[in-house]
């Protein structure tokens, strides 16, 4: 593709603002709500923050995974918690909520709506995740094996090690610096100052990651309003624009992957055109501390760039919703005036397998 | 090694048996847990949507017209109405019942959303739209918070309902 033609792919035809953003808090186990009663707060949320009603909007997009429930058809009964009366276009996206994001931002672009509510939600808790989450792997090879997300991560940390890319005192500086930031988060789940070196007296789960290397199991929620033309100002003074979106899979089997790096973000950040301007802050989602390391690499990201101020998946990790909740904690960054230009990204899959980069402007 | 079966032997495998068994720890939450903690005790708790006035049964905790929280316990009548209903004449893998037999949508008294019910005590070829039933549920000690509390519905002896009563539930 030439120069010209990657310029014209990455093209916003039409410009869509991030108008609001909420999400629940993130929590171990919520044992007293079911996933209506876990949304309801958190689209009334995004409604208020913009004094809007679901009368305002166009089309819904959900992201969620009936696996992690144990519930057929989750996603429906979901549905309940916006009341669609009347009835409204809608849709669902087996993904993180990053994806249903995607799926709104297209519908967006095509200009027949003007607005879109878009929301996840993941529970983590009521199922065994290291069961539910082999499943996602080659249905033929290696599910049958039954590999744990640890291990397989695991293997990934291992070859970055093995490559130079990294080192365990680099997974845990990661790990201490997100909980860190995490302090200023009101929703994380995991916050804390702990110094690295003690960190690195942590036994391991599974060599080489130590407990603080991994991701927290989190029940949560997230939603956004997405809004074009004449709604992005009247919703806000300063709105924060989608000025680049895209993402790209690899393949599904591990072996056929060098897990040391990320061409399918790479790829997503040269079409979302990360490279056109400074990044001041990226929200990557990297569940495994050393996924960073990866992912900052791939979206060619300098020592200069504030990485998950918010604390990051490290801190709170609704599967489902994390990759959302990185695009709001992002936005929010534009719309309080801390940085003029960022990087969203979420994840999905087993070792970074997919990926999305959306890059975020004020004005 | 002469002897031993070869993967030439066995032929191209064709099929691939992966048993998959997953458990989860179901979360009704604060709305169907009111409806559980009903059944528990013999009775049906429904909700009633602060700005439609419908009431749900069983709620779980939103209205999903109106997407606002249903705060509102609503005690239902034992009884009710069956709104549509069909007779089961094949065996399936599971089934607890003797076929034939009748499952019908019952809408209780003081309801606006009707649920599934086993219905009993009435020959296969006499169940109707518009059948007045009323709930049997177990003895007292066997009461749980789920819906086998609930033994079956049967007819309650009552005239049938009149097609206007039950009209919007269909
Ligand atoms: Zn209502």
């Amino acid at each position: 593709m030439s120069a010209a033609a990657a310029k014209a792919k990455r093209a916003v035809r039409r410009p869509v603002s991030i108008a609001s953003f909420a999400q629940s808090e993130n929590v171990r186990r919520d044992d007293q709500h079911n996933e209506v009663e876990m949304l309801m707060p958190v689209v009334a949320e995004v409604f208020a923050n913009i004094g809007i009603t679901k009368n305002d909007i166009d089309f819904i997009c959900s992201g969620s995974s009936d696996y992690l429930i144990g519930g057929p058809f989750s996603f429906v009964t979901a549905l309940d918690a916006v009341g669609v009366w009347p009835p409204m276009p809608e849709s669902h996206t087996e993904m993180d909520g990053a994806w249903a994001l995607y799926e709104a931002w297209v519908l967006l672009q095509e200009g027949e709506i003007d607005a879109a509510l878009v929301y996840s939600f993941g529970r983590s808790s009521p199922g065994n995740l290291n069961e539910i989450l082999a499943l996602q792997l080659d249905p033929y090879y290696l599910a049958p094996l039954w590999p744990d997300p640890v291990s397989v991560a695991a293997l990934q940390a291992r070859a970055l090690i093995d490559a130079g890319k990294g080192s365990e005192e680099d997974f845990a500086a990661i790990a201490s610096r997100s909980r860190k930031d995490a302090l200023s988060n009101p929703k994380a789940q995991v916050a804390h100052d702990i110094p690295v070196e003690t960190l690195l007296r942590d036994e391991y789960v599974v060599s080489p990651l130590r407990r603080h290397t991994l991701p927290p199991i989190t029940d949560g929620a997230a939603a956004m309003v997405l809004a074009a033309g004449d709604k992005a100002r009247e919703w806000s003074d300063k709105p924060v624009w989608i000025t680049g979106f895209d993402h790209r899979i690899e393949t599904h089997s591990l072996g056929g992957r060098d897990l040391t790096s990320s061409p399918s973000t790479a790829k997503a950040a040269d079409v979302a055109g990360v490279a056109d301007g400074p990044i001041d802050v990226a929200e990557l989602h990297a569940p495994f501390a050393h996924q960073e390391i990866i992912l900052k690499e791939a979206l060619g990201l300098d020592d200069g760039v504030t990485i998950n101020p918010s604390g990051g998946a490290l801190a709170a990790n609704p599967i489902m919703s994390a990759g959302l909740i990185r695009i709001g904690e992002a936005a929010a960054r534009i719309a309080s005036g801390q940085a003029a230009r960022a990087v969203a990204h979420a994840t999905s899959g087993p070792c970074l397998q997919q990926n999305l980069v959306c890059v975020l402007e004020g004005e | 090694m002469s002897g031993q079966t070869t993967a030439e032997d066995l032929g191209p495998v064709t099929t691939l048996a992966t048993p998959i068994r997953l458990d989860f720890e179901f979360t009704p939450g604060v709305a169907q847990s009111r409806f559980l903690r009903g059944l528990e005790k013999g009775r049906f708790v429904g909700q009633r949507c602060p700005t439609c006035g419908k009431v749900y049964v069983p709620s779980r905790g939103s209205c999903p017209t109106d997407g606002v929280p249903t705060t509102e316990d609503v005690d239902l009548a034992n009884v009710g109405t069956v709104t549509t209903y069909c007779v089961v004449n094949v065996p399936f893998a599971g089934q607890s019942i003797e076929i034939p037999y009748i499952c019908a949508q019952v809408l209780l008294d003081g309801a606006d959303i009707s649920f599934m019910g086993l219905i009993q005590q009435i020959p296969t070829d006499e169940i109707r739209m518009g059948l007045r039933v009323e709930a049997v549920w177990v003895e007292p000690e066997e009461l749980t918070p789920s819906l086998a509390s609930v033994r079956y519905f049967r007819p309650s002896g009552e005239p049938d309902a009149d097609y206007e009563t039950y009209k919007d539930y269909l």
